[in-house]
């Protein structure tokens, strides 16, 4: 055998490199579904907490021309669809990395690109799977009315909002140690979930938190989440999507720049 | 020492001979971590195709480093690395390579037969998925998820996704640590297996008996430089070089529980070198049968008396310096 010869199969390149992402993927997801620590806190969190402000404390209420139920029911998807996107990312990136499991597919033919899109779809499929359960108790035991097409929205902002979170998993991934990242992430996700009004809408916070909510990139999706709904929301559409636009723009550069210590280091 | 390493050479399973043909070649590779740490310091290595090769050394030789320059997961400071005629991150050379890392864990949450299902999928013409249950071990447990796996059996899928892609050239980081007698032994037969397979392995190893019973060729490192090169026998005849002989068979190792001091032993006629670790004194003689009665008669209360011919982890200590 001479070392120039493959004797590749005529499959072309692309069809091949599409089977090993699709296969990829439907093992990411099943191991994530395996692995009750997340899938059991990632799916439940956003159920239980909506359980209880969205159905149980639910008296009919508005907030100006907004139902509590479907205003919480906002909230509560982009709390799940982050919390998905954070741990799916940030925690199982940042295991892959420590167990040495990332080197051996990093030494196989396997193509990079394959392995973070197959995580990110995970995180999206999951977003999607959260976003749908908390509509189907809206609508069952929150009285909450949701259309088609509004369902339809919440679905497809999933897909988009999962983006600048699952940029900010692979930078927190690459920058902590394995040991440190279930805890940081929790640090951030939780006090960022407050600020940016997910927990308790903004009118009901300090002025000063409201300013600072711009910061938020959980505000931005909120707010269009909202928007989804046909809601007027706070700030303009366009500047929400800029919002969440610099934020996955920041969260790409640092894990750039993390990643280029991690090789220099190894 | 074992009963693998004591079969004689022309008793092992016959393997083809290994060609003149490099597959893979460290070419003076200088490898300097960002916090000073030289690992590989000028290390040239070939391997040849269809050879067992084991790079042997201490923990923190270099080995592994060495490994990871092979497969382009690190590059070298300077100096170059070549794998099929390519640089080691070509996509075509890694199809052709598998590897089995010393620190890899897959994923517990998966099975044995997705994490295999998963690896075949990268590469375009797989090793069949019966064969490489077979060849790894695996019969029974293919439904088992990882995390219910003993240690030895992770090892062996470990190995199993090594051997996916039915690959020409095969790293071997430490295969065999942590693991039992029983199951290295097992894994022993299972690299012999793919030896005589044509394959070429390189395999780096702590374990001494482990180059000796596997390795055609040993390649013994030290502190990031090659100290020792050669076929099993060469090896342990330059380390006993080293211990001041001229043949290996010569040279006897008398270990025992003494009162005697080092000082005293170094006197005795015969004797080359004494080291005391623990309870027991370590004594390197060229005439065993008198230094054996002159012990004897300046220690009575001498005792758990042990005499063996030099074997390679002897040389590889008198090499390595860890022995005085």
């Amino acid at each position: 055998m001479s070392t120039a010869t493959l004797d590749l199969p005529r499959i072309s390149p692309l069809a091949r490199n599409l089977a090993i992402f699709l296969r990829e993927a439907r093992y990411e997801f099943i191991r994530l579904t395996r692995t009750r620590s997340f899938s059991l806190s990632v799916v439940g969190f956003p159920v239980v907490f909506y359980l209880f402000f969205g159905v149980i404390m639910n008296r009919g209420q508005q907030i100006g021309a907004i139902s509590v139920a479907k205003y919480v029911l906002a909230s509560y998807a982009v709390f799940g669809m982050v919390g998905a996107a954070l741990f799916g990312i940030g925690v199982g990136l940042s295991a892959d990395l420590a167990a040495g499991w990332l080197d051996l597919k990093r030494a196989s033919p396997m193509p990079p690109l394959a392995y973070v899109l197959a995580k990110c779809c995970s995180a999206v499929f999951f977003g999607i799977l959260i976003v749908s359960l908390l509509a189907l108790m809206g609508i069952t035991l929150g009285n909450v009315s949701l259309t088609f097409v509004e369902y339809a929205r919440m679905v497809a902002l999933t897909v988009a909002g999962v983006i600048p979170f699952v940029c900010m998993g692979l930078a927190l991934a690459l920058l902590a140690p394995f040991s440190a990242v279930p805890g940081i992430t929790n640090m951030i996700y939780l006090p960022m979930s407050f600020c940016g009004g997910l927990w308790v809408p903004l009118i009901f916070l300090p002025h000063f938190m409201q300013t600072f909510a711009v910061l938020m990139p959980t505000y931005h999706l909120s707010q269009l989440m909202l928007g989804a709904f046909g809601y007027a929301s706070m700030g303009s559409t366009l500047s929400h999507w800029y919002g969440l636009l610099g934020f996955t723009l920041v969260m790409l550069g640092v894990a750039a720049i993390a990643l280029r210590r991690l090789e220099r280091n190894s | 020492m074992s009963a693998v390493a004591e079969v004689p050479e022309a008793d092992r399973a016959p393997r083809p001979c290994p060609s003149t043909e490099a597959v893979a070649s460290l070419n003076h590779v200088t490898k300097r971590f960002p916090n000073g740490v030289v690992a590989l310091d000028n290390l040239s290595l070939t391997l040849r195709r269809g050879e067992v090769l084991a790079l042997l050394g201490p923990n923190g030789a270099g080995k592994s480093t060495a490994v990871k320059l092979l497969m382009g997961l690190s590059s070298p400071t300077s100096g170059s690395v070549n794998i099929f005629g390519a640089d080691p991150r070509n996509h075509a050379a890694r199809m052709r390579t598998g590897a089995m890392l010393q620190v890899g864990r897959a994923p517990e949450m998966l099975r044995v037969r997705e994490l295999i299902d998963l690896f075949r999928g990268y590469y375009p013409t797989p090793m069949a998925y019966a064969e490489i249950i077979q060849v790894a071990g695996l019969e029974g447990i293919e439904s088992r998820l990882l995390g219910q796996l003993s240690g030895g059996q992770k090892q062996r899928v470990l190995f199993a996704l090594a051997l996916a892609g039915d690959p020409d050239l095969i790293f071997l980081d430490e295969p065999t640590v942590g693991l039992d007698i029983k199951s290295r032994r097992g894994m022993w037969a299972q690299i012999e297996l793919l030896a005589t397979r044509g394959k070429t392995v390189l395999l780096t190893t702590h374990y001494l008996e482990e180059a000796d019973s596997l390795a055609q060729r040993i390649v013994v490192i030290d502190k990031g430089r090659i100290v020792s090169e050669g076929t099993p026998a060469e090896v342990k005849s330059h380390g006993s070089n080293r211990a001041g002989e001229q043949s290996s068979r010569s040279i006897k190792i008398i270990r025992c529980a003494t009162s005697i001091s080092t000082h005293a032993l170094e006197k005795i006629p015969g004797v080359t070198g004494a080291t005391v670790n623990g309870e027991i004194t370590t004594i390197l003689t060229s005439q065993a049968e008198s230094t054996l009665r002159e012990i004897l008669a300046l220690d009575l209360s001498l005792h758990s008396i042990d005499v063996q011919s030099p074997k390679l982890e002897d040389a590889f200590l008198a090499l390595t310096g860890d022995h005085e």
